[in-house]
């Protein structure tokens, strides 16, 4: 019941791109077709939930013991870098085609924010390592949701007549905040 | 560097390259924490001493990192200066640390700092990289404060924490809650990109204008000439 309430929070009330704020640059870059999309998304969830298991062990099995928490953002940013490294290797050998599509976009996954603020939210929320992990599903899967829906609303954006000075960024970022606005209603369900 | 060059180089990052306006770099902090003037002022100001620092020890020892590793030295430098402004900001201005709060580590993955210390500091003398971080660095705040306090002002009825008569009676709430960020944001991206137009078009106009006189000039003596 409690990991439940952790997903359906992580994934729908405080969606972390919607109501947290992070992980927009992926969300207003990857998201102009729905097939980059669900790639995008699927990656998100694989190495959100990689990143939130390494970084959960490091920091209450190297980290808090040896008293060195300082060092926390280093450690963490180098954890998720040498992680996203292997993502893609390994990618690139198992599915070609998912590395054509990606390609790009992997490496960015380094400097995805969602991923650094979910380890670091984990730790100072002082989850244990299975509510760490059920939050960054679900965080992840809420990535996940918000970019596919933003996705389809875009393919049909683009057969718009637009005001010219509101074509390209300030339409998709008015157009988020309207899917922000309808993700408010989920308000209260938790 | 040129002094002219300098100086345009320093005001690039306020308008022709205003990171937030113009290339859409970090995104994340620009609408998480702009829900107050203060706060904008003051994300930008952490974010542009981290790029300071940055900027110019990666210019600095550009000659020292192999080309293969470069961007993990990188990170590992920008880290650093990200755990010297954590620290120094919740011992300082503990109100704004705690307002700011995920924000303030996660400094260390905004695109603009790797970004400048890839395109440009990685390139660049230690001179010249400094002047690029602060017009980048000063350029993000002036666009975060502007966010910030536009947002305060139509969704508190304040400004930088002081009220505005009747706005502050007739707040539109929506405007500080996170779909307000979104709106505001996009609004505002229109508007610099009309204004940014608008400039060019008069900047072609008077160099059409300037063109015809020369031209007008050239021709009078053989006119008369004749």
């Amino acid at each position: 019941m409690e990991y439940l309430v952790i997903l359906i929070s992580a994934l729908l009330v405080n969606n972390i791109v919607l109501s947290q704020f992070l992980g927009i640059c992926p969300f207003l870059g990857v998201s102009s077709r729905l097939s980059t999309a669900v790639g995008m998304g699927a990656a998100v969830v694989f190495v959100m939930t990689m990143a939130t298991i390494a970084t959960h062990l490091i920091q209450n099995l190297i980290l808090v013991p040896l008293g060195l928490t300082f060092l926390q953002t280093v450690a963490f940013i180098l954890v998720i870098a040498s992680l996203v490294q292997l993502v893609e290797i390994v990618l690139k050998k198992v599915s070609p085609a998912l590395y054509q599509a990606l390609g790009v976009f992997l490496p960015l996954i380094t400097t995805n924010c969602a991923i650094l603020g979910v380890a670091i939210l984990v730790v100072g929320r002082g989850y244990t390592l299975g509510q760490g992990v059920v939050f960054a599903i679900g965080s992840s899967l809420g990535f996940m949701l918000a970019l596919y829906i933003f996705a389809g609303i875009r393919e049909k954006l683009a057969l718009l007549d637009i005001p010219k000075a509101m074509k390209g960024a300030p339409i998709s970022l008015v157009t988020a905040g309207l899917l922000a606005l309808a993700f408010g209603g989920f308000a209260g369900l938790v | 560097m040129s002094e002219r060059n300098l100086r345009q180089e320093f005001l690039k990052g306020f308008f022709t390259e205003n990171p937030v306006f113009v290339l859409l770099l970090g995104m994340c902090p620009t609408l998480g924490v702009t829900s107050s003037a203060v706060n904008g002022l003051g994300m930008g100001l952490a974010t542009a001493v981290v790029l300071l620092g940055s900027n110019v020890v990666v210019a600095l020892v550009k000659n020292l990192i192999p080309e293969k590793v470069r961007i993990p030295a990188f990170i590992v430098i920008i880290a650093s200066f990200v755990t010297v402004i954590d620290l120094t900001m919740a011992a300082f201005v503990p109100d704004l640390h705690a307002n700011l709060g995920l924000f303030i580590p996660l400094i260390v993955v905004n695109c603009i700092i790797l970004g400048r210390a890839e395109a440009f500091a990685s390139k660049n003398t230690v001179a010249s990289s400094t002047v690029d971080a602060l017009s980048m660095g000063l350029g993000f705040s002036f666009a975060l404060t502007l966010l910030g306090g536009t947002r305060e002002i139509l969704g508190a009825g304040a400004i930088f924490g002081l009220p505005i008569p009747w706005l502050v009676d007739n707040p539109i709430l929506i405007f500080i809650m996170p779909p307000g960020a979104f709106i505001a944001l996009g609004f505002l991206i229109a508007a610099v990109n009309t204004a940014r137009e608008r400039v060019e078009v008069a900047a072609k106009r008077r160099a059409r204008a300037r063109a015809a006189t020369q031209a007008a000039l050239v021709t009078t003596p053989t006119v008369k000439g004749e």
